[in-house]
């Protein structure tokens, strides 16, 4: 369908025996911000590689912006990889080269842009996520949110048609993860980007996102709008929506 | 007594399991330095980033080779003096100091001083990636980890330690003089003549081959490990096998060429 980014077919992945990923379904339309929620271990991390290319599913079908990039050779592989812009749950800067350096990441590697230019757009992709100044800084120099501020600049500044946020929220203080989820509603309203929001914090996943995906064990046991939650009957997904203990999903079940 | 079944218990059995260990794991390794090599020459190579590994490598373990090899020239020239006395061939320690250096000494303890201090600073390094999602990082910016991290590390290596080597030698030397001229009043020129005279060419290529050829086991098996640990917890134990494993893959290799030296020169 050509209104879809991406679109899942019962993907499936195993690590030795055991399974991680149990035929997972999805479709994330052009230009929406879709939520995937889930527990820790839920496997939204290896469903989150699967889709950028860094793993391959043992069975199904990945499409991205319409082309089956579970066919494609590694070389293929990797220009698929440059439309996403990925946002680590632990930011991941590269902590031995400075912040212009690591925004810039992406162009000096694959680029012939000259530095000057390079440092220009670094200064504006920094000003974008409302930071300035901090150009020759480096990574252990800056605060838990800060530094998601610049991954998320460092994945934009390439313009890609995906940005996948993971964790965007997690280890950072609450006056930090408003600024973090106002930028990101910002970004979606002032580049139309295609956005993949993986977190366990439902709060900040409804308030940022339109669809929404509950993973569990592996499956999507949910998939809809948000305001299709209101009425939602499966006991599992009321159980995390109400942050209950007690209910079917049990403490070392993941 | 000592049983046979007590003996393929305790000694046999056990010893065999590490054996098959070390062929295991080198046979992993063969594999690792097969795509080293392969994006080596995969495409055109900005040397900026080698730069700084060199400067990185050198200033590292400047201070500890400059200390040790220092002191191991004066150790060896009274351990020559102490043998040479019996025949009162004294004079004899130059050469004897500078043999031992430049083919032996000096290429095998500097390695092992390179892999405890950069081998294990460049597992840490990439260990501490691996686990703060840096290395899928930079896969996720479709960047090979082996050709952005791991080659620089190989060049430069292969580069510095030839150049710490015969720093080292150099100051062994001058140790071993120290010992000649205070000890057995050997004059500065003459004790020099007698070590240049000492040394031919293929003592120093010998020493120079050992020497890169160490330096590139360093970087194979401290960045190998550095790819392992999958917890903060690992990375200690990563830079541990780093450094004990680039010990006995030195020694083993040094044993090889050091045959082979033999038969060849």
């Amino acid at each position: 369908m050509a209104n879809e980014m991406i679109k899942l077919e019962n993907v499936s992945k195993y690590f030795g025996d055991k399974q991680v990923l149990k035929g997972v379904n999805l479709s994330v339309g052009r230009g929406e911000t879709f939520l995937i929620i889930g527990r820790s271990g839920a496997g939204k991390t290896v469903l989150l590689k699967n889709i950028i290319g860094l793993l391959r599913p043992d069975s199904g079908k990945i499409y991205i912006d319409g082309v089956d990039t579970t066919t494609l050779d590694n070389k293929a592989l990797e220009k698929v990889r440059y439309q996403f812009g990925l946002v680590f749950q632990s930011a991941a800067l590269f902590d031995f080269l400075t912040i212009e350096e690591n925004v810039g990441f992406f162009l000096y590697q694959h680029t012939n842009l000259k530095k000057t230019e390079i440092r220009k757009k670094v200064k504006e992709t920094l000003a974008l996520v409302g930071l300035e100044g901090i150009e020759d800084h480096y990574p252990y120099q800056l605060s838990g949110g800060m530094k998601k501020r610049v991954a998320i600049a460092r994945a934009v500044i390439y313009n890609p048609k995906i940005i996948i946020y993971d964790e965007p929220t997690t280890g950072i203080d609450p006056i930090a993860i408003d600024k973090v989820v106002s930028l990101i509603e910002d970004l979606h309203k002032r580049l139309s980007i295609t956005s993949l929001v993986v977190t366990h914090d439902l709060e900040v996943g409804l308030k940022i996102s339109e669809r929404i995906a509950f993973l569990l064990g592996g499956r999507i046991i949910f998939q809809g709008k948000k305001y299709d939650l209101e009425n939602i009957k499966d006991p599992r997904v009321v159980q995390f929506l109400h942050g209950s203990s007690a209910g079917p999903i049990k403490e070392m079940e993941v | 007594m000592v049983t046979r079944s007590k003996l393929k218990a305790f000694i046999i059995v056990p010893f065999l399991s590490k054996l098959q260990t070390l062929f295991q794991y080198i046979g992993s390794i063969v594999f690792f330095v097969g795509d080293v090599f392969w994006w080596l020459f995969a495409k055109k190579r900005d040397f900026k980033a080698v730069r700084r590994e060199i400067i990185l490598i050198g200033l590292n373990s400047f201070p500890l080779v400059s200390l040790i090899s220092f002191f191991v020239g004066i150790i060896i020239a009274f351990q020559t003096a102490y043998q040479l006395k019996q025949l009162s061939s004294e004079i004899y320690i130059a050469s004897l100091v500078a043999l031992s250096l430049v083919r032996e000494l000096g290429p095998v303890l500097g390695s092992l001083i390179v892999a405890a201090r950069s081998g294990a600073a460049i597992t840490a390094g990439i260990g501490s990636m691996k686990i703060s999602e840096q290395v899928d990082a930079l896969e996720a910016f479709a960047v090979e980890p082996i050709d952005y991290l791991v080659v620089p590390k190989f060049l430069a290596l292969i580069i510095v330690m030839p150049v710490l080597i015969i720093y080292a030698d150099c100051l062994g030397i001058f140790g071993g003089y120290l010992v000649g001229s205070s000890k057995f009043g050997i004059p500065f020129h003459f004790y020099f003549k007698l070590t240049f005279d000492a040394l031919k060419v293929k003592d120093l290529a010998s020493g120079l081959i050992k020497s890169v050829c160490f330096g590139a086991i360093i970087a194979f098996v401290s960045s190998y490990e550095g790819f392992k640990p999958f917890s903060s917890t690992d990375v200690s134990k990563s830079v541990t096998h780093s450094v004990v494993r680039s010990f006995i893959l030195i020694i083993i290799c040094d044993c090889i060429l050091t045959a082979l030296f033999y038969f060849m020169f």
